[in-house]
């Protein structure tokens, strides 16, 4: 893993690359990510991509009793957080690399504008892509562009937003019922109140 | 004669062999696939943003919910992430525990796959004799966890609690007479161990029976041979995993090449197949059952030599001793606190991979430093396999694409999670 460390920071610079928990992480470019997976394919024998997918860093760090603390102590959970940190790059996209040939792992983590979403398609590099970028897009609403097939996967037909957002609620934000009169099933705001048990805390 | 043009057939969600709740779009130039369009998400249930919400032992449960038919298996990748980014040591015995119960779930699992496999393809009885070995499998989840399913016996720091000393037995009831009792019990009556070592004596002899009633015949092998052929190029390309890849004759297994838990003291081999179609991933699979077998006979002799903890003493991740608290402030107040808001984890993040039946489950954490996980993504084998069911299908038969998702072994749990 050292020799490999040491090559990925001369072929992608020192300050990119970072082991901890004996991990690689390759923290690259949003622009960069064809050139960079094209290269780590072909020179670095990376066959497989195990996996892809995408993070919304929004409220990282935060906790439920710092923010908005009420006095009524479990009302605090109850309300909406409004995350007060204005992240400029609040979405992430982590592709999870396996070597078959050399036993190797490695994280690509590329972090993405909030203004603009989109991400060069690495289906071309690794043809499994295909899925796990459908999912991130369906999950977290990030464009992969030059992708064939950019379709929801996991929600149903006809859903609206992006439910692993963080601000996404938890409830989610319809409900469906089928309507006796009409003959059909209808879709209504959420009837029921959001309910946390165990407060997010953060121990250092 | 009029002009034969394409049609579209809509294959599930409520279909037998679509193996829970799939949907596939097919686009049929007569009987020959020429397009397959699997529709997921008709199980999902947001396991990842459920466990976002919850403190890390609360999802536990989840991760057995997700592949439904190797539950063990998932947790183990769950709580080892969680371990490792603790850094806390687990006790030897409870790390030969989990190998052993991972073992008897993959042969779960697979007595699971090859008889719906079966089922599928039509043969009907090898489902039967599956089902009746994967009962007492079951039975020895329900001994050691209390429940038949979703266990949630894993936990960060060990496993629940140690093995029973005593196998339950079936009791006395109308339908059953004396004699017949006594022969459901016979091997019912020492410990959980001498009841999985009985198994393991046993079980090669029932590989053997399907394997009698499947590998030389006529019918199952003009149904797999030669049926959605993947070259190890493509199959790396696609992402397979588990018995998908090794079944194209790549040599990998987590197990051997980046040995977690006990899996480096333990002797065993990784079977691969050579020419990639259904029939060779079916043979991976029964020789991988042989070998579960042995890996559970070494767990057995070594447990039954070792004694010991089999949860760490670390309190701030495990539940104190109930004895302990009556006296102890201490464990009183680890006990408080554990229960009412869990533990944090360190800043960072981890990706942790077992092999679990169906191919590399992994899981990826992302800690912020809270009680709760930031970020749990699911990397699920299926998901990836289920993706190459179009171009394992083009060109084959309708009748086959039963075959290919049976001998894919996708579960919807974790391809929807």
């Amino acid at each position: 893993m050292k020799q490999l460390k040491q090559k990925l920071s001369k072929a992608f610079g020192k300050k990119n690359v970072s082991e901890s928990l004996n991990e690689l992480t390759l923290n690259i470019k949003s622009e960069d990510v064809l050139e960079v997976c094209q290269k780590l394919k072909d020179e670095f024998q990376f066959e497989i991509l195990m996996d892809l997918c995408g993070i919304d860093y929004l409220t990282y760090g935060d906790s439920d009793w710092n923010g908005n603390a009420s006095s009524s102590g479990f009302g605090r959970a109850r309300q909406a957080q409004k995350s007060t940190n204005q992240k400029e790059q609040r979405f992430g996209v982590v592709y999870h690399l396996l070597s078959v040939s050399t036993n190797q792992r490695l994280r690509v983590k590329a972090l993405l504008s909030s203004e603009n979403l989109m991400i060069q398609s690495v289906t071309k590099i690794w043809n499994c892509a295909d899925w796990f970028e459908r999912e991130a897009f369906d999950l977290f609403g990030i464009l992969f562009e030059n992708h064939n097939d950019l379709r929801r996967i996991l929600t149903d037909y006809g859903f609206v937003g992006h439910p692993l957002r963080k601000d996404f609620p938890m409830i989610g934000e319809v409900e469906m019922r089928y309507d006796e009169e009409l003959g059909r099933v209808v879709y209504e705001p959420v009837s029921i109140e959001p309910n946390v048990n165990v407060p997010r805390v953060i121990r250092k | 004669m009029s002009e034969m043009k394409n049609y579209t057939l809509n294959f599930g969600p409520q279909h037998p062999a679509a193996h829970g709740v799939l949907r596939l779009i097919l686009e049929l130039d007569g009987e020959v696939v020429e397009r397959a369009d699997p529709h997921i998400g008709l199980l999902h249930r947001g396991t990842e943003k459920l466990a976002e919400s919850k403190p890390y032992n609360q999802s536990i449960g989840y991760m057995d919910r997700l592949d439904y038919v190797s539950m063990m298996c998932n947790e183990h990748a769950y709580v080892m992430g969680i371990e490792k980014m603790l850094g806390i040591k687990v006790p030897e015995r409870a790390e030969y525990i989990r190998v052993m119960f991972d073992e008897i779930t993959r042969i779960m699992n697979h007595l699971m796959w090859v008889g719906t496999h079966g089922l599928d393809v039509g043969a009907m009885s090898v489902f039967l004799y599956a089902f009746r070995e994967r009962e007492s499998l079951i039975d020895c989840y329900e001994a050691v966890s209390g429940s038949r399913m979703h266990a949630t016996y894993y936990r960060p720091g060990g496993v629940y609690r140690d093995l029973p000393d005593k196998m339950p037995q079936y009791l006395e009831s109308k339908l059953r007479s004396k004699e017949k009792l006594e022969e459901i019990n016979a091997n019912r009556q020492g410990s959980l161990l001498d009841f999985i070592e009985d198994f393991a004596k046993n079980f090669p002899k029932s590989i053997q029976q399907y394997s009698d009633l499947l590998t030389d015949n006529r019918i199952w092998k003009q149904r797999l041979v030669n049926i959605a052929v993947v070259s190890p190029e493509r199959a790396m390309q696609l992402g397979f995993t588990g018995a998908m890849l090794r079944g194209s004759g790549v040599e990998w297994d987590i197990r051997k090449n980046e040995p977690y838990s006990v899996y480096d003291k333990l002797d065993f081999e990784v079977p691969v197949g050579v020419t990639g179609d259904c029939y060779d991933r079916y043979l991976v699979r029964m020789e991988e059952m042989r070998q579960s077998t042995h890996i559970i006979n070494q767990c057995v002799a070594w447990l039954k030599a070792n004694p010991g903890p089999v949860m760490s003493d670390d309190h701030k991740v495990t539940p104190p001793n109930r004895e302990d608290m009556k006296d102890d402030m201490e464990s009183l107040i680890h006990h408080f606190k554990l229960f009412t808001e869990g533990y944090c984890l360190p800043e960072g993040e981890s990706y942790t991979a077992v092999e679990a039946p169906k191919g590399e489950f992994g899981v990826y954490l992302v800690s912020d430093g809270a009680n709760k996980p930031y970020r749990v993504k699911i990397r699920a084998p299926g998901f990836a396999h289920l993706a190459a069911m179009d171009e394992m299908s083009k060109g084959h038969m309708l009748s086959d694409v039963v075959t290919i998702i049976g001998s894919q072994d996708v579960v919807f749990g974790e391809v929807d999670r």
